[in-house]
């Protein structure tokens, strides 16, 4: 492969490999997660082929899951702008993620580096950000991962959705819950130190705040960034 | 059958759209925050906020969720946090979790 613009970032077949590597350990549970996506898909008016697409086409579970709840048989331009606008605050995060990988990814010449964007999802971030926190300069991390996570991410909606159309109530077995189940597992990793407690609990609290008196997902949004703002201002000597 | 298959692959132009107004509203924000830091300084202070995101996005969601979802959601999702601390594995985790959530229901909490 070429050799990138910036000094010091590479982007190596050896990287993608090791990137597939360290994403096997998640795989599992992600396409349970995978599945249960095309299980709830199943119980909406959405076809099994627009459930595929929206997997392989979008790819972000959790507002792809948001999604569903707007999911329509018959749709108007205003409606196809609401989900747009629901999935777009659901994935701001994503924002903030690919902010972060700026200094990461800038590394690359610009014709990889839009399209490699496409494939960031929570748990290729996670992946990248551990392997950066250790020293790795080899971009080829966060594409192995994306890749692998996207072709599987679009392959298990189908065996979830024609399963689901045989169970005929599938939140009994707490599917619906996947979502959060596997967010607050990434929780576990990440944690560093005990100063990370105040921010993640000005979060919840903020969230939860507005969880009660907006409708809509606005909370998700409004609780990071209460957080990151938190960990942004609170002084040095609070720190634990 | 084959009235199934033709349900199965049933799609419309429209349906078509907003599954690509989906994908476009998240690529511009997979895209924009690395967009937006080509000319944000990164100062020390934006850098602690930005470390600080990851779990925050987490607790965010997960805390309203788990009011949205009542005891089964309450228990489930602690059960799977307490399981994944013990053990490190995801998916024995979320299975416990999972089971949780399906004895809390099944139990009529």
């Amino acid at each position: 492969m070429r050799p990138s613009e910036k000094p010091g970032i590479t982007l190596t077949r050896a990287g993608l490999a090791e990137g597939v590597r360290l994403t096997l350990p998640i795989l599992p549970s992600m396409s349970l997660f995978g599945m249960a996506y095309g299980a709830a898909a199943a119980q909406t008016s959405m076809s099994l082929l627009e459930a595929v697409l929206s997997s392989w086409i979008v790819f972000a579970g959790a507002a792809q899951m948001v999604g569903l709840e707007l999911w329509r048989e018959d749709w108007t331009l205003a409606a196809i702008l609401g989900i747009a606008l629901i999935v777009g605050t659901v994935n701001s995060r994503l924002i903030l993620m690919g902010a972060s990988l700026h200094s990461w990814l800038g590394g690359l010449r610009p014709l990889l580096r839009w399209p490699s964007l496409f494939f960031l999802t929570d748990a290729s971030w996670i992946i990248s950000e551990r392997y950066r926190a250790q020293g790795g300069t080899d971009a080829g991390i966060y594409l192995g991962a994306g890749l692998l996570l996207w072709l599987v991410w679009g392959a298990v909606t189908i065996p979830g959705y024609l399963i689901s159309s045989l169970v005929p109530d599938p939140n009994k077995f707490g599917l619906d819950l996947v979502m959060p189940l596997f967010f607050i597992l990434m929780l576990v990793p990440m944690w560093k130190s005990s100063a990370d407690l105040v921010p993640w609990c000005v979060a919840g609290a903020v969230a939860s705040l507005v969880w009660m008196t907006v409708p809509g997902y606005a909370f998700i949004v409004a609780g990071a960034l209460a957080g990151a703002l938190t960990a942004a201002f609170l002084p040095e000597r609070a720190r634990v | 059958m084959s009235e199934r298959i033709d349900e199965w692959f049933a799609i419309t132009p429209l349906s078509f759209l907003a599954i690509c107004a989906m994908m476009a509203a998240t690529y511009c924000c997979r895209a924009g925050g690395f967009w937006l830091m080509q000319h944000v300084p990164l100062t020390a202070r934006v850098r602690r906020g930005l470390a600080a995101l990851p779990g925050s996005i987490v607790m965010a969601t997960v805390i309203p969720l788990m009011l949205r979802g009542g005891w089964p959601a309450t228990i489930g999702i602690t059960l799977a946090f307490l399981t994944m601390l013990k053990l490190r594995n995801e998916l024995v985790a979320l299975l416990a979790g999972l089971a949780a959530v399906a004895a809390a229901r099944a139990a009529g909490l």
